[in-house]
């Protein structure tokens, strides 16, 4: 496992970059490249145990330890940094206690780069019926065995502390930005204090970086209120919460530049679950380095390639004669070897067309957001 | 194209396929197997992870059924295939044919659509499309099913040499197929005497080489397919290959390769990767120099563990065979060594039993790229094995080696 870094500034090269340790035993270092005069948006070198992440950037990911047929091999060549892992699906199989007798997630599938986990959490909104929340934590019934579990703040941290994620998310008390009322605010306040006990709960503060995660829904007074509240804790990177859930995009953006204008600017901002490349670039503006979304692999496992113009359905009868390339512009390695009618047929018969059209997808995300060369 | 045979040890055929492809530079080492594909390309294997694999065929199989799928000459050489030496078989051995469908005309395929009839010209319409560098010209394979009568299997006799002369005759004339080779298929059941004569008559016609079918693993027992096979063989010109369809099985691959066969298709290990089981039988036989001078190993060395075929697993196969492992057995959840100890596949030199077993538990596509991968590299290195065995007088050694984890060895 990588040594922590060292918590200096005297790493600082020039007055234009400036190093700062996010907080005094954090394994994470953001030095702010370049900052873009007319937007928000900047430029970072993160530098994490494993390797150093150039931000903004998308993160592919890997539910179960696996990117969808993709090798890691495969992976490092797309010049991928870092990655996420799911602790609920992980949590069940194989289970902490294997992965940990593996060496942590990355001994078991074999990764050297980077591993972001999530707290679990999201499953809640996701499988909204099957849950219940209390002070206490989540009680899930689980879908594989239809057993009840509880999820506790202090439980999603162990988890993640045997996986040996390079980020960790905090659990959080999810809502959907789509739901008003008083649940908004009772999950905002929940959500401070597991953060309070996650941080509490982290027995590897010098390895595995604990982020917070900023809810409040759509109300920006509440929003603010966690702001403040979350900021306060030292922590080192933010992540802004409870949005991409199918509320309005007005909405949406409001909530976002709210939130990167009240979060520190030494420390990484992870906007959750953001993964159309349009909304990518307007999330960059406002602030964001770091962003999510299983959509690209699964829409690549329906047929769907992803190009600058929208997205091709290329299980559709148009393509079955169509010898360009996905997109001739593209260098990705499907690209470069096959044609828009062989994935087509492909299809049909084998898996390989899914791992064609991720990797495509997976190329077109992080080529997308080599929006660092622009700013 | 041209083969060189160097020996023959007990049956065993040994040389070289030589003058294949465009320019005639590419060879293929018999006994040996040709790179099975599903659709132009190798299942779940992009062009990335299928060159993890070394020493891959030079000899690429298609199938007719396949053109249908993506019907276009193109589609091969966007498949990355135009570098390659292509044999074009009629179907996919991976898959089972519905009977029923054959005429006197015509045979059936299955594409995307359905069923498709083929008469020769619409066959040999389609091999002039895929430009393949050989090909097995039509026939009436449908001897297989048990209880076919002597008179089924004479008239797919007569049937497959009618086949094959129109076919011949279509083949001189299309300028598309100048560069490519016709073999004729041998056909006739379990019956002796229509085996020879199908032998005979097909010998007789200007074919490159030929093909043997009807013998798959489900048509009949391996001591009378051995015994066909050999006096099929006898039959047949020394000089000219001979490739057997729907032979796979390491046991199968061996004794039909001491009755006189020269090549096979590499379906096996898709099949097994399909089951979720990996090759794991032991063909190497350079000695040990740890144990060299003892006795020779008993069954509970091999591979370190008993062979699967002595325990029932509860999530068993019943098409498993005694070669293989089946990965999805919960013993596998956290064992940490490689599939196979020593294998320098992808898999085997990066991930574990454990993580592969997750993937096929969780039902993840990666399961199934990295037994490909294993399946293929144990597979080649069988047939490197087993051609190495030959060439150094010590097929019994191997075979001892590669079948005593069957009952009773």
């Amino acid at each position: 496992m990588a040594a922590p870094i060292p918590g200096s500034t005297h790493e600082c090269e020039g007055s234009m970059a400036s190093v700062k340790a996010v907080s005094s035993a954090a394994p994470l270092a953001l030095r702010i490249v370049a900052e873009c005069p007319v937007s928000k948006a900047r430029a970072c070198t993160l530098t994490l145990p494993h390797c150093a992440v150039s931000t903004p950037v998308f993160m592919p990911v890997g539910t179960q330890g696996t990117l969808k047929g993709i090798t890691v091999d495969q992976l490092e060549d797309l010049d991928c940094q870092i990655c996420l892992g799911n602790t609920y699906h992980l949590g069940m199989r194989p289970g902490p206690e294997l992965i940990e007798k593996a060496d942590g997630l990355h001994g078991f599938m074999k990764w050297n780069r980077n591993l972001l986990t999530d707290s679990g959490g999201f499953q809640m909104v996701s499988l909204v019926e099957l849950s219940e929340v209390t002070e206490e934590g989540v009680t899930f019934r689980s879908p594989y065995d239809g057993k009840e579990i509880l999820l506790t703040p202090e439980q999603s941290i162990a988890i993640q502390n045997s996986l040996g994620s390079d980020i960790m998310m905090q659990l959080d008390d999810v809502v959907s930005s789509t739901v008003k009322g008083p649940r908004v605010e009772e999950a905002m306040h929940r959500s401070v204090r597991w953060l309070d006990r996650c941080i509490a709960a982290n027995k590897n503060p010098d390895r595995q970086n604990l982020f917070a995660i900023i809810q409040g829904g759509l109300d920006a007074k509440l929003r603010k209120a966690c702001l403040d509240e979350m900021t306060k804790r030292d922590v080192p990177g933010f992540a802004i919460g409870g949005l991409s859930g199918g509320e309005e995009k007005d909405d949406f953006w409001k909530m976002v530049t709210l939130s990167t204008e009240h979060l520190p600017r030494e420390k990484p901002r992870y906007l959750m679950g953001v993964g159309y490349a349009l909304d990518l670039v307007v999330c960059v503006a406002l602030g964001c380095d770091m962003f999510d979304c299983v959509f690209p692999t699964r829409t690549a496992r329906f047929g769907s390639a992803l190009v600058p113009w929208g997205s091709l359905q290329l299980k559709q009868k148009q393509y079955a004669k169509d010898f360009q390339p996905i997109d001739p512009d593209c260098q990705c390695p499907t690209c470069r070897r096959h044609s828009r009618a062989y994935l087509h047929a492909l299809f049909k018969s084998d898996t390989a067309a899914m791992h064609h059209i991720t990797i495509h997808n997976i190329s077109y995300q992080v080529i997308s957001s080599c929006v660092f060369e622009h700013i | 194209m041209r083969l060189e045979l160097s020996r023959a040890v007990q049956g065993c055929r040994l040389g070289l396929l030589t003058g294949l492809g465009n320019t005639g530079q590419h060879s293929l080492e018999v006994p040996g197997c040709l790179l099975y594909t599903c659709c132009a390309t190798v299942p779940h294997l992009t062009q990335d992870t299928l060159h993890t694999l070394r020493d891959l065929p030079s000899v690429t199989q298609v199938s007719v059924d396949m053109y249908f799928a993506v019907h276009h000459m193109l589609m091969v050489s966007y498949a990355g295939l135009h570098d390659t030496v292509l044999f074009c078989s009629l179907h996919d051995s991976a898959n089972s044919i519905p009977a029923g469908h054959v005429t006197n005309k015509t045979v059936s395929v299955w594409g995307s659509g359905g069923r498709i009839e083929l008469t020769a010209a619409r066959f040999m319409a389609i091999q002039a499309a895929i430009q393949p560098d050989f090909y097995q010209s039509m026939a009436d394979g449908e001897t297989w099913q048990a209880g076919t009568s002597r008179k089924r299997v004479r008239k797919a006799v007569d049937r497959t040499l009618a086949h094959l002369d129109e076919c011949l005759v279509l083949h001189q004339k299309t300028q598309e197929l100048k560069q490519s080779e016709i073999f004729g298929v041998v056909e006739g059941g379990d019956i002796l005497e229509e085996r020879l004569r199908s032998a005979r008559e097909t010998a007789k016609r200007p074919v490159g080489g030929f093909v043997l079918d009807g013998f798959h693993s489900a048509a009949m027992d391996q001591d009378v397919r051995v015994q066909l096979i050999k006096a099929t063989s006898a039959e047949l010109p020394q000089e000219k290959p001979r490739l057997v369809l729907g032979v796979g099985r390491p046991d199968e691959v061996i004794s039909c390769v001491e009755a006189g066969v020269d090549l096979f298709e590499s379906f096996f290990p898709f099949q097994v990767t399909e089951r979720g089981c990996a090759l794991s039988f032991n063909y190497n036989i350079d000695p040990d120099p740890e144990t060299a001078g003892t006795s020779t190993p008993t069954v509970l060395e091999f591979n370190g563990e008993m062979p699967a075929v002595k325990k029932l697993n509860s999530n068993g196969d019943e098409n498993m065979t005694p070669y293989e492992m089946n990965l999805k057995d919960k013993r596998y959840h956290d064992d940490f060594r490689p599939l196979v100890e020593g294998c320098s596949c992808y898999c085997c030199k990066k991930h574990m039993r454990s993580y592969v077993h997750h993937l096929l538990v969780t039902n993840e596509l990666l399961g199934g790229v990295l037994l490909m991968l294993h399946n293929m590299a144990h597979y080649l290195g069988f047939f490197k094995s087993l051609r190495e065995a030959i060439t150094s007088d010590r097929l019994q050694d191997f075979k001892n080696r590669v079948l005593h984890c069957r009952e009773g060895d």
